[in-house]
């Protein structure tokens, strides 16, 4: 800063002592070794340690026989797996349960939010309410509420409550209808592939013309025909390979349709929800960030309001709400962490077995952490990106 | 001209009519406020609904329904269930938590020795209320006696085997006071620690910002439960042999640690929104760095972080919770422990003591959040733009 540069040009007129270049060396100097001496200390009594207890720091334990079984495992998996395959197991999970909180959470903070600035005092209050209440407890304490309150007591799977399209909810989890693609299923696939290139197609067309000439094509009109022509034609054409498997009620368990447990659900319910409150505060922010003029030029323009709010606000408070709304993802991946209080076998719930299995807590944290912060930097690179493509451009 | 000309002259004003009933009260208020357009309306009724269909099971499952003396499990039961209640009864069983207070607070701290603790809760009253009261006189004195004198006499009481106190081994600690504890001691740890982290990061000495930003960005980037799976496993690892340390205090450095990234941050923010003249008026005034932070830069930057700093109290005090992992019992864990409790085990328990959880920690954030927004607006000096 200004003082260390107007300074450093006296060096010879100072004594070395009040010399600011020279004290900030000699300190860093200091501060660097000190710290290097802490971790050799470190080191040299974990070594120590682990000679004593016959352990040492290699990851080859990581090839032996896992020997305990994981309740929902996205890749085949067994307790012969090796412990390799049930770190992948957890490490799929976290990124299942993020996946879906973060969508849901977006989805139910962005309604909250834009509620909580209605004109509708009813609207406005009970999204308040919300935001109030799920802010400020402990989202542990949300997951063990929905495991413990709301699932624990649901009736047992031979009473399952049925919901919609033949979807059963009992204390062992929702087991929903799990499609089944048939003979030439693929055509689908590729109807549906072909729909979206020409969706693209469609819009980038219909906004070159609009710049052009003025006139505006019915984008989403055309498109919905597209998915739903092209899709129902390869059904046609196939004989529609599509069937439902249904979930079936079972004295103990329901058989048959796709089944997710309630360590699952409460997780997703729990995160969702509590990551929402917090969207919904930095949507609300960012929306009441974008300063009242612009509504009101675009309202002056002749624009109508929802489209004010398409063209105008949402681009602008994007710009607000963008940076935080990242961290918020990034908290609610942490928190997904909290699985292992209901057993949910995540990346931290799967280490925490091995690690009292092995022993080896080393090499398990050193895991944890290189895999969360590995996902931390990527989706701040990500949204980073994001940033920059919204990012105000001043002249 | 006679007076009796005018005769037909008001003496006083005639007074203004009411304006009409479509444009004040509550006509005018529901009209503009439930049901301005059709999609308002349609809102309203909405919300109507979802009232209308999740408050009066509420109600009366917290109210109405609820149990609020009993000595076992049967008052909180159906006859199904081996009690006395009707089937399909449904409702809050506040004799669990009645029976169980002691537990929640304290856990397994013996019964005998509570005294000390609630003693110590009443100092700690005692002074953060002053504290925390703009007008109340002697802040230094009161502000060495919380934080400097509390923790010590808090260590010697809670400890004891020392003047004739019993001595009580932390894994005997459990409940609320854990809860409070672990936050305390965060958040005297979290603030200066933050403070010097964020003067690091902002620092020109390259090797301080390197090994600030190195601290903060891995400890900000892992959740808090590995952090504490770090404090518990590995630290004990870390140290000689014959310093092994308590988990106790393992799982205060953890979260002091955890808090301290994210207050360095918060703080962070404050330094980068000081104007750059702020720092050059300093240094014209030939401040040392010392001096210019502590008398120029810090008192405005932390103000301006104020909501950050407490929202950071808040985070610390919810996180707490995730003691539980580690196999210590806070308020939320010594209430999760009691569920399997056979005395009262029922269908409603876990339900019952998970809402009062909830409501002692929504009160205590909800207060912090409430008390910075006070504290906000009367810190505004009208500098905000």
């Amino acid at each position: 800063m200004a003082s260390v540069n107007a300074i450093k040009d006296d060096g010879d007129r100072t004594s070395l002592i009040y010399n600011p270049v020279v004290r900030g060396i000699v300190f860093q100097c200091v501060v660097f070794f000190g710290i290097l001496a802490l971790i050799y200390w470190f080191v040299q009594n974990t070594l120590d340690n682990l000679a004593r207890a016959g352990r040492n720091i290699s990851f080859g334990f990581l090839n032996e026989r896992a020997g305990f079984d994981i309740g929902q495992a996205l890749i085949p998996y067994s307790s012969d797996s090796t412990y390799t395959d049930a770190l992948q197991v957890g490490l799929l999970n976290t990124l299942l349960v993020a996946a879906v909180g973060i969508v849901t959470a977006t989805l139910v903070g962005f309604i909250v939010g834009i509620g909580r600035l209605s004109r509708n005092w009813l609207i406005r209050k009970i999204c308040t309410v919300y935001v109030e209440v799920f802010r400020n407890i402990p989202p542990l304490l949300v997951i063990f509420f929905w495991y413990l309150g709301v699932l624990a007591i649901l009736p047992q799977p031979r009473d399952s409550i049925n919901l919609p399209f033949g979807s059963l909810l009992s204390n062992r989890g929702l087991s929903i209808p799990r499609p089944v693609w048939g003979e030439g299923a693929w055509l689908v696939g590729l109807a549906f592939v072909i729909a979206i290139a020409m969706a693209i197609f469609v819009a980038r067309r219909a906004s070159a013309r609009q710049m052009a000439t003025g006139q505006r094509l019915p984008v989403l009109w055309i498109n919905l025909g597209l998915f739903v022509g092209l899709i129902l034609l390869a059904m046609v054409v196939t004989g529609f390979p599509l069937s439902f498997d249904v979930p079936v009620l079972g004295a103990f368990q329901t058989s048959g349709g796709f089944a997710i447990g309630p360590e699952f659900l409460a997780l997703y319910l729990s995160l969702s929800l509590y990551t929402a409150s917090f969207i919904a505060e930095i949507v609300r922010a960012g929306i009441r960030g974008v300063g009242r003029g612009q509504s009101e030029a675009a309202h002056a323009l002749g624009i109508r309001s929802g489209t004010t709010t398409r063209l105008v606000v949402i681009p602008q408070a994007m710009r607000i709400i963008v940076p935080p709304l990242t961290s918020q993802y990034l908290n609610l991946t942490k928190n997904s962490s909290l699985a292992i209080a209901v057993g949910y076998p995540d990346l931290v719930s799967v280490g925490g077995t091995i690690l009292n299995k092995s022993g080896n807590s080393i090499q398990i944290v050193a895991i944890w952490m290189v895999v969360y912060l590995t996902i931390s930097l990527l989706t701040s690179v990500f949204m980073n990106w994001f940033n920059t493509r919204v990012a105000l451009v001043e002249r | 001209m006679s007076a009796t000309d005018f005769v037909y002259v008001r003496k006083e004003l005639e007074q203004p009519l009411p304006p009409p009933a479509s444009q004040h009260g509550p006509v005018h208020w529901i009209r503009t406020n439930l049901f301005a357009s059709p999609l308002d309306s349609v809102l309203t009724i909405f919300g109507l609904l979802v009232i209308a269909y999740f408050l009066p099971p509420i109600l009366s499952w917290v109210f109405i329904n609820a149990q609020w003396t009993g000595s076992d499990r049967s008052v909180c039961a159906t006859v199904a269930q081996g009690g006395v209640q009707p089937d399909g009864w449904a409702g809050a069983c506040w004799a669990f938590v009645w029976a169980k207070f002691g537990q929640f607070m304290f856990n397994n701290y013996p019964l005998a020795e509570r005294w000390r603790v609630i003693l110590c809760g009443a100092m700690l009253v005692a002074l953060i209320v002053p504290f925390l009261i703009p007008r109340a006189p002697y802040k230094a004195l009161n502000a060495i006696l919380l934080f400097g004198v509390l923790p010590i006499v808090g260590y010697f009481l809670f400890i004891g085997g020392t003047f004739g106190l019993r001595y009580v081994p932390t894994r005997e600690w459990g409940g609320f006071m854990v809860t409070i504890i672990l936050s305390y001691v965060g958040i005297v740890v979290s603030l200066p620690m933050g403070v010097l982290l964020a003067l690091g990061r902002k620092s020109e000495l390259p090797v301080i910002k390197m090994l600030s930003v190195i601290f903060i960005e891995m400890v900000r980037g892992v959740p808090l439960i590995t952090v504490l799976f770090m404090a518990t496993k590995m630290l004990p690892l870390f140290m000689p042999n014959s310093m092994k340390p308590d988990d106790f205090l393992c799982v205060l450095i953890g979260v002091s640690i955890f808090a301290s990234a994210y207050m360095a941050e918060v703080i962070r923010g404050g330094l980068q929104a000081m104007p750059k003249g702020q720092y050059e008026g300093a240094d014209s005034l030939g401040l040392n760095y010392w001096q210019k932070m502590r008398l120029i830069i810090l008192p405005q930057a932390l103000k301006l972080v104020i909501p950050g700093i407490v929202n950071t109290f808040i985070g610390l005090f919810k996180d707490t919770s995730l003691v539980y992992i580690v196999n210590m019992f806070d308020l939320l864990g010594a209430v999760r422990r009691n569920f399997s409790d056979p005395t009262w085990i029922s269908p409603q328990t876990p339900m019952t003591g998970l809402v009062f959880a909830g409501f002692v920690f929504w009160i205590f954030c909800f207060g912090m959040s409430r008390y910075s927004i006070y504290m906000e607006n009367r810190l505004d000096r009208g500098h905000k733009r």
